[in-house]
Formats: C-alpha cells, sequence, structure tokens
C-alpha cells in the first residue's frame, strides 16, 4: 500500500489517446485547422486590420480586389474585409453562446429524464413536443415580435442577440437531451453506479460525480455539431432579413446584401457565403473526428 | 397496426391542440394592429368597429376556439361543398380572414401551394432517385474514390446552406454565363409561366433546374448517408454469404436481397424529411423569387399578418406530426420484426 511506484510511472491520460485518434482522422485535422484559421482571423483580424467595419468612405465605393482592399468596398465604401472580420465574430458568438445554452438546456433534460424515473415521461413528451414545432417559422415569428421590446432595453444590438441566441438555443437542444438520456438511462445499469449508490452517495454528488463526466463525450460531439447548426440558423435568419440590425453587418446579412449587387459585384456575395460555408465544413468535419476519436471502441483500433 | 395506427391518429389530437395553442400564443403576444396598413382618414370609432369585425376584442381562448373552429370545422366542410355541390350551412359563417389582403387565408395558402409543391416536390424525387442510387454504390464500394467523393459531397451538403448554395448557382448560371448562351439559366422564378407547348415546358424545365439543383443537394446528402449506412449493415448479414452460397449472382444479391432490406429504414427517413423540406423552402424560394407558402409566410410576418401567420405555422406543424406518424407506421408494415401492438 505504501509503495510509491505506482505513481512514479509515467501515466498516460486518457486525453492523449483521444488526441491520437483525432489526428489520425485527416478531414477532422482539416477541419480543426481551417476553423481556428477562421477564429484567429476575425479575432485578431480587426485589431491589425487599418479599416473600420463601419467606416463609411464614399469616394472609394463599389472598389473591385486591390491591394488596400483585398475583397473590394461595398456600395458605401466600407471595406469588405473588415466587415466580413466582424461580421464573422458576432455571427460565431451567437453560434457558440446558443449551442452553450442548447447544451445545458439539452443536458439538464437529458440527465433528469434519464436518471428520474418519475420525471421520464413529462419531460420526454416535451421533447418530443418541441421536435414537433416547425422551428424556422416559430423563430421568424419570435424574433419579429420580441425585437422591439428587447431592443429597448438592451439596445439595438444587445437586444437582437439576447433574442437571438436564446430563440436559437431554446428549440435546438432536443437532439441532446435525446442523446443524453439514453445513454443515463445505460450508466444507470452499470455496477459502478451500483456500488456508489450502495454506500449512499446522494443524487446530487451521483450526477455530478459519476452520471456527467460519463456522458460528457456526446456531450462534446453534439455542442461541436450544434455550432454549425446555430451559425447556419443565425446566417439563415439574418437572411431573411430577420436578424441584426442593417448597420450591424453578420455574415448572413451580408450575404442578404451582396445579392442585391450580384450582377454587377458577385465577389460581394460569395466572400461571407464561403466563409460561412468552410467554417460549418470544419466544425462538422472536426464533429465526425472528435465522435470517432471519443469512441473507445473504434480508439482500440 | 391497424390498432396501434388509431392509437397513434388519436393521441395526434391533443399534440396538435397543445403545439396549436403555443402557435396561438407566440403569435397573439405580437403588438401589431389589424388596423394598421389602413388609411390614417378613417375615423377611430370606425377603426373600432373594424377591430370588432375581425374578432381581436374578444377574450384570447374565444378567440383560440374561433380559429380551432374556423380552422377544423369550417374550412373543411367548404371544400366538401366545392368538392361535391352539398349543402352544409357555411353560408354566412365568417372565415378566417388575412389582415393584410383581406381575402380568406385559406384561399391565399391554395394560391400558394402549387407553386411550393412542384418545387419542393421535383426537388424531393429528384434528391431521393440521385442519393438511393449513390448510396448503394458507396457502401458496395467501401473506402472506394466514389464512396470517399460521395462522403465529401454529401458533407458539402450539410454544411452549405440553402442561401449560399442558391446565390452560388445563379451567380454561376446567371451572372456568369451570358445572356443568350444555351447554359445560361433565369434566376427568378416565373410563376405566371403557363405549360401550353413544347417551347413553354422547356422553359418550365429550365427555370426549375436551379431551385430544384439547390434543394435536391441538401436531400441527396442526407438520404445518400443514410442509404450507404443502412446497406453496410446489411451487407454483412449472414442471409446475404447464404444467397451468395447459394449461387445467385451478385447483381441479384445486391440489388433484391440487401437492397430491398437495407430500403426499411431510409423509406421512414424519407417520409420523416418530408416536412423538413418545407421548412427549407423557405429559404430558397426567398433566393429564387418563387412565390410560394415559405415566401407568404415571410410577406405575413413582415405585415404582422396574424391570421396568416398563425395558420401557416400550424400547417407546418401539422405536417410534421403527420408525417411522423406516417413513418412510424410505414416502418411497422416494412418490417415484419417491428411489432407495436
Amino acid at each position: 500500500m505504501t509503495d510509491t511506484s505506482v505513481e512514479t510511472k509515467v501515466t498516460r491520460n486518457q486525453w492523449w489517446d483521444v488526441w491520437d485518434q483525432f489526428r489520425s482522422h485527416k478531414g477532422a485535422m482539416l477541419g480543426a485547422i481551417v476553423f481556428f484559421i477562421i477564429v484567429f482571423a476575425i479575432l485578431f483580424g480587426p485589431m491589425l486590420w487599418p479599416y473600420d467595419a463601419t467606416t463609411i468612405d464614399i469616394r472609394s465605393r463599389n472598389q473591385g480586389p486591390s491591394w488596400a482592399h483585398p475583397m473590394g468596398t461595398d456600395q458605401l465604401g466600407r471595406d469588405t474585409m473588415a466587415r466580413v472580420m466582424s461580421g464573422g465574430r458576432v455571427s460565431l458568438a451567437v453560434g457558440m453562446t446558443a449551442m452553450v445554452i442548447a447544451l445545458v438546456v439539452g443536458t439538464l433534460i437529458g440527465v433528469l429524464a434519464g436518471y428520474f424515473k418519475r420525471l421520464d415521461g413529462i419531460l420526454m413528451r416535451l421533447t418530443d413536443l418541441f421536435l414537433a414545432l416547425p422551428l424556422l417559422p416559430l423563430l421568424l415569428v419570435i424574433i419579429m415580435l420580441f425585437r422591439d421590446k428587447l431592443s429597448a432595453n438592451f439596445g439595438p444590438e444587445g437586444g437582437i442577440f439576447v433574442l437571438m441566441v436564446s430563440a436559437i438555443g431554446m428549440t435546438s437542444w432536443m437532439q441532446t437531451a435525446r442523446i443524453v438520456r439514453g445513454d443515463v438511462l445505460a450508466l444507470k445499469e452499470r455496477e459502478f453506479v451500483l456500488a456508489a449508490r450502495s454506500i449512499g452517495t446522494p443524487n446530487t454528488q451521483m450526477i455530478t460525480r459519476h452520471v456527467l463526466p460519463n456522458v460528457m463525450s456526446p456531450i462534446m460531439v453534439s455542442a461541436t455539431l450544434g455550432i454549425a447548426t446555430a451559425i447556419i440558423t443565425e446566417s439563415a435568419l439574418s437572411f431573411l432579413g430577420l436578424g441584426f440590425p442593417p448597420d450591424f453587418p453578420t455574415w448572413g446579412r451580408l450575404l442578404r446584401d451582396g445579392t442585391d449587387f450580384l450582377q454587377q459585384f458577385p465577389e460581394r456575395a460569395i466572400w461571407p457565403g464561403l466563409l460561412i460555408s468552410l467554417t460549418v465544413l470544419g466544425v462538422n468535419y472536426m464533429g465526425d473526428g472528435l465522435r470517432d476519436a471519443l469512441d473507445p471502441r473504434i480508439r482500440g483500433r | 397496426m391497424l390498432n396501434y395506427t388509431l392509437r397513434r391518429l388519436i393521441l395526434t389530437i391533443p399534440t396538435l391542440l397543445f403545439i396549436s395553442f403555443i402557435i396561438f400564443i407566440i403569435v397573439k403576444l405580437s403588438p401589431s394592429d389589424p388596423t394598421g396598413g389602413l388609411p390614417l382618414t378613417i375615423p377611430p370609432e370606425v377603426r373600432e368597429q373594424i377591430r370588432e369585425a375581425l374578432g381581436v376584442n374578444k377574450p384570447l381562448m374565444v378567440q383560440y376556439f374561433l380559429w380551432l373552429k374556423q380552422f377544423f370545422w369550417l374550412e373543411p366542410r367548404l371544400y366538401l361543398e366545392g368538392a361535391f355541390g352539398w349543402d352544409l350551412g357555411t353560408e354566412g359563417e365568417t372565415r378566417l380572414i388575412s389582415y393584410a389582403t383581406r381575402s380568406p387565408v385559406m384561399d391565399l395558402i391554395w394560391q400558394r401551394m402549387p407553386q411550393t409543391l412542384w418545387v419542393v416536390g421535383t426537388a424531393y424525387v429528384v434528391g431521393v432517385l440521385i442519393a438511393i442510387p449513390i448510396g448503394v454504390i458507396s457502401a458496395y464500394r467501401q473506402y472506394s474514390a466514389f464512396d470517399q467523393i460521395g462522403t465529401f459531397v454529401s458533407m458539402i451538403g450539410f454544411s452549405v446552406p440553402p442561401f449560399f448554395s442558391g446565390v452560388l448557382v445563379i451567380v454561376i448560371f446567371s451572372v456568369l454565363i451570358p445572356t443568350d448562351s444555351f447554359w445560361w439559366l433565369p434566376s427568378i422564378y416565373d410563376t405566371t409561366h403557363q405549360v401550353v407547348d413544347w417551347e413553354s415546358f422547356k422553359f418550365q424545365f429550365r427555370q426549375m433546374i436551379m431551385p430544384v439543383m439547390v434543394l435536391a443537394l441538401q436531400i441527396t446528402a442526407q438520404i445518400s448517408r443514410f442509404a450507404r449506412a443502412s446497406m453496410l449493415d446489411n451487407l454483412n448479414q449472414d442471409y446475404v454469404r447464404t444467397a451468395r452460397a447459394k449461387g445467385i449472382r451478385e447483381r441479384k444479391v445486391v440489388l433484391v436481397h440487401v437492397l430491398r432490406n437495407s430500403m426499411i429504414p431510409v423509406v421512414t427517413v424519407i417520409a420523416l424529411g418530408i416536412p423538413g423540406i418545407f421548412g427549407g423552402a423557405i429559404i430558397t424560394e426567398q433566393v429564387f423569387k418563387v412565390n410560394g407558402l415559405g415566401q407568404l409566410l415571410i410577406i405575413a410576418i413582415q405585415g404582422g399578418d396574424v391570421p396568416t401567420v398563425q395558420t401557416l405555422t400550424f400547417i407546418f406543424a401539422i405536417l410534421i406530426v403527420l408525417f411522423n406518424l406516417v413513418a412510424d407506421v410505414l416502418y411497422g408494415l416494412l418490417d415484419p420484426r417491428i411489432r407495436y401492438d
């Protein structure tokens, strides 16, 4: 018992195995690289880039790509590259925050439904009901209705951000809840849970110590895929004109504005669209690789 | 099976009632005034009378039940009258009136329905017809070049949203290609166009190519992945080895034995996808300016047209619930191992 040689042996964290498996998935690595390049570019780009997203320079309007403006300028002379970068910040912020909300709600409902038998029926009926709601029409309606009220409280940008994030989050937790519930149901039958219960572990500790750590992998996978869906939803809403105010760039909004000039300047619509697609593609491939890497049956091979 | 279907059908009633109530409450919370679009010269007391006539001053529950009555009781009777020439006593009853156009909401919906059904329906059929062969081949030749390309294309179909793929094909086929070229395609869908002869059919065909292409890409992406997974599951089964051992030709083994068994889950996924594609068509219709149901919804939302919004949203919800039921029943019918009761 007092022998410490076990501790001096190099213990390999299981996350290294996950990382090795993830690294062997070419698509996932490429996706992750593309995603992080985009994230870094929009995080640090605006600090280094001399132009501001909202500065109007009417003399240099409607320019094509040049060294000064690599993506050209729009009809008011605003630099498209600066707009794309600050638009990306908003789109990614909305995507990530909405994903976190969906994940918290989904995990909570999934764990409660799986762990407490009495809550299972009612919570799963609720999930089914939410799955039967026509989400895109409802999101459009919700944003249309509450935009003005929230704008009054949080300011035009803050209000729509809060609204968008909570609306997207509250309508996309269902898949996570279902997956988590299924895993919790299976976990409950395992011996270590029985052992923990036999020494009198209370429910809250049971969930935080034993259940939650063991359902981390499906949660992480749905987190990755959730970012992708949230970004697409936000862009779709902005594209339909129900997103952020017009002078506030997001990728979807830029794409919508770009379609008005499709005949003369098609690149204006293509840049934001390409970035949405690349981000989502990267995130989806990352999710794919993560799913394989977190699955111990595949990892052993 | 019949028992199960009936039970599920009865269960849809409370589900739909609950959903209709949620939709009604959300839409009713809107601050929009039904008389807001009328000329300012109308005196306030007349305005009040108009509101009274539209029934907006009644208690919420009364309005809700009135809407349900109009939707589930009055409208079906009207169709029966229209279809068979019966008299079911609908004379003098008020139908659900759109605030924006002052015409019955259901008439608006029936006007818009054909365009949506044409575009969405064609896209769905095309998408499924492309997806299943792709799924079969990529499963049969797993990890081949074809499979890799198929995986990549379906990943693109998942990731590229329709509002970008639509814009992209418009840029390629309508902007970059000169107007007089054979490959040029119209970017705006002309719904007044009527097919009377070969020339007009060709035009109709050309204007449908792009919206159908955009929608079909997404459908193909989902269904081909599913068909592939399902084929892979079945290809390793014992009965496939038995069939080969009996000396059945490979072609027949794959296309008859394996394909038929792997289509069971695929068919249910196809059924489940139908309502989703109506929602997705909202964006595609906006991109190609198709005046279908999706565009009607967007216009109604922007104009605060409460009756139209709540009815359309509810119709989308009915589609989801209905096709969920269809998928479950189909699964039971196709797979004799599945017994619900």
